[in-house]
């Protein structure tokens, strides 16, 4: 019998008082694979991995985690945790609480080279309080792995981190990934969820709206985009283009033409750009981004 | 350039044996407590504070015997309190509150090993608080009588009874709350409960009702053994398991982990 995949989760529903969070929401999570939940602020991501973890009962629908309940004993060592925030006493010292983490397995990553990994070794002795935000998110994350566990759970594990961080923080995904470890993260930067998922679940309202790998979801279609000077006159340009076309100018002197962006198409556009006097600048072609089709499923008001 | 030290993260997922993961975190929570500046004024400079202060003035008219032989069972008393209850709530609470405890859930710590492990803390910082405070006694000229068993006993069903209430505030209030709390409960029990104030100074009225605080069932316990010799306190150490019963039963039943 093959092994069940790290997440199934099906029709699962977890309300609070009168609101809902997660409102039937279905999703299976393969064995070995990144997994990104994304979705905006209260779409209900952090409930759903919450479950998960066994943190909190859930109302209706079931979940299984490496094929057992979310709450089983037996997981605990087989799974490693990252919350959003805290988890660790304002007094604890990193290496300490490392060190304890990993005392609580059998066979952990030795702490000291993790801590160097992740750039900790110099603040071993720091109060967890006194760490930067940064730090602090970077030793949630150590303590996460510290077990060497099968499936990990790594909720927003790069906000607040500077550039330098985020992209330690990738790299060691992609090395869990290449070891064999399921991860499912939650994140609602699109470029995270582009280059570090296999799998990318969108999530809003708490049911899932879209999945699929990255290119699934972003398509085949192409765009095209250049700078010019603001006001020029579209309504020629499209009428230039073939049928189906469409041109907008957002924000001003940004232009995006959109439609079966063929090589005809671009000398059209570059031989109006002549005719017109206009030079376009960063002129390019370039497929739609996760963020496109996120803005057009979740909509693009603010969420409270 | 910085090399990069390779990790083996392949899957090796297995939690450590029971007894260990509790050692570890008792040690872990007992260096927490002694590195805590406030943690350790509370258990043992107030205690050894006020039993120095008493002891060597005559600020407080004790009554007939040597000051100390009257102080040092209170003492006592209150070092068991300040560490089974005040210590143990405040610092609690605020694991609660910072999403502590529900982290330690999400490992293969049970929750049994680390109420264990809180038990373990406490009884051991009690161990060295009862070593100093017994020092400091002795060098102030205390003569303990009675048997060392009963008055063991009477710390432990103390500590039970303070561990149940200070865990059942932790474990139900905000960890603000319990910070207040906990504190004025100390000062409370420690002006109303016979620590250094006998209770004959109390008026008559109030007396009945003073008796039955734990903290002055303990007090009166211990200075029944060590003070006047007796065998089995029977009263106060009744009073003390009802407490420690009804402080473990409520907590068990309240207590919320995040």
């Amino acid at each position: 019998m093959a092994a069940p995949p790290a997440l199934e989760i099906t029709g699962l529903v977890k309300r609070y008082g009168p609101a809902t969070a997660v409102d039937g929401l279905t999703l299976t999570a393969a064995r070995g694979e990144v997994t990104a939940l994304l979705g905006p602020n209260g779409a209900g991501k952090t409930s759903t991995i919450e479950i998960c973890e066994g943190f909190r009962p859930h109302d209706a629908g079931t979940v299984r985690v490496l094929g057992l309940a979310p709450r089983d004993r037996a997981l605990k060592p087989r799974i490693g945790v990252m919350p959003q925030t805290g988890g660790v006493p304002g007094t604890a010292r990193a290496g300490e609480f490392l060190r304890l983490m990993a005392s609580f397995h059998r066979d952990p990553l030795d702490p000291a080279a993790l801590m160097e990994r992740l750039g900790l070794t110099a603040h071993a002795r720091t109060p967890y309080r006194r760490m930067s935000g940064g730090q602090q998110q970077r030793l949630s994350l150590a303590a996460a792995l510290v077990g060497r566990p099968e499936l990990v759970f790594l909720d927003e594990p790069t906000a607040g981190l500077d550039p330098q961080a985020r992209h330690a923080t990738w790299e060691l995904v992609g090395e869990l990934r290449a070891a064999g470890v399921s991860v499912l993260l939650t994140t609602h930067f699109m470029d995270e969820a582009e280059q570090l998922a296999d799998h990318v679940v969108i999530v809003d309202h708490g049911r899932v709206v879209a999945e699929g790998s990255p290119a699934e979801l972003t398509g085949a279609e192409r765009q095209l985009r250049f700078r010019a000077r603001p006001g020029l006159g579209l309504d020629e340009l499209v009428g230039a283009l073939p049928v189906g076309s469409a041109a907008k100018e957002s924000p001003a002197g940004h232009y995006l033409v959109e439609g079966d962006v063929r090589p005809e198409l671009l000398a059209t556009v570059t031989a109006w750009c002549a005719a017109h006097g206009v030079l376009a600048e960063d002129l390019r072609i370039e497929r739609r981004t996760l963020e496109d089709v996120f803005l057009e499923l979740t909509g693009r008001e603010l969420r409270g | 350039m910085t090399t990069k030290s390779v990790l083996d993260l392949t899957p090796r997922p297995a939690a450590a044996p029971l007894p260990a993961m509790v050692a570890a975190q008792t040690a872990y929570e007992v260096k927490g407590v002694l590195r805590n500046g406030e943690q350790l004024l509370l258990t043992l400079i107030i205690p050894v504070f006020l039993l120095v202060l008493f002891s060597v003035t005559s600020l407080l008219d004790l009554g007939a015997g040597a000051r100390v032989d009257f102080l040092t069972p209170g003492i006592i008393a209150l070092a068991v309190m300040s560490t089974a209850f005040t210590s143990q709530a405040i610092g609690t609470g605020f694991e609660r509150r910072y999403g502590v405890l529900k982290r330690l859930g999400a490992t293969p710590l049970p929750r049994s090993g680390l109420i264990l492990a809180k038990t373990l803390t406490v009884v051991l910082i009690e161990l060295l608080q009862v070593a100093v405070i017994t020092a400091v006694a002795l060098a102030l000229g205390w003569s303990p009588a009675g048997n060392p068993a009963a008055a063991l006993l009477a710390v432990l069903l103390g500590t039970a009874a303070f561990s149940g209430f200070g865990l059942l505030m932790a474990g139900t209030l905000r960890a603000e709350a319990t910070l207040a709390a906990a504190n004025l409960v100390y000062i409370l029990l420690l002006l109303l409960g016979g620590v250094v104030f006998p209770l004959s100074k109390f008026p008559e009225a109030l007396r009945p009702v003073l008796e039955y605080l734990p903290i002055t069932a303990l007090t009166e316990a211990l200075r029944a053994v060590l003070a006047d010799g007796a065998a089995l306190p029977g009263r106060e150490l009744l009073v003390l398991a009802v407490w420690a019963v009804a402080g473990l039963a409520l907590a068990a039943r309240f207590f919320r982990w995040e």
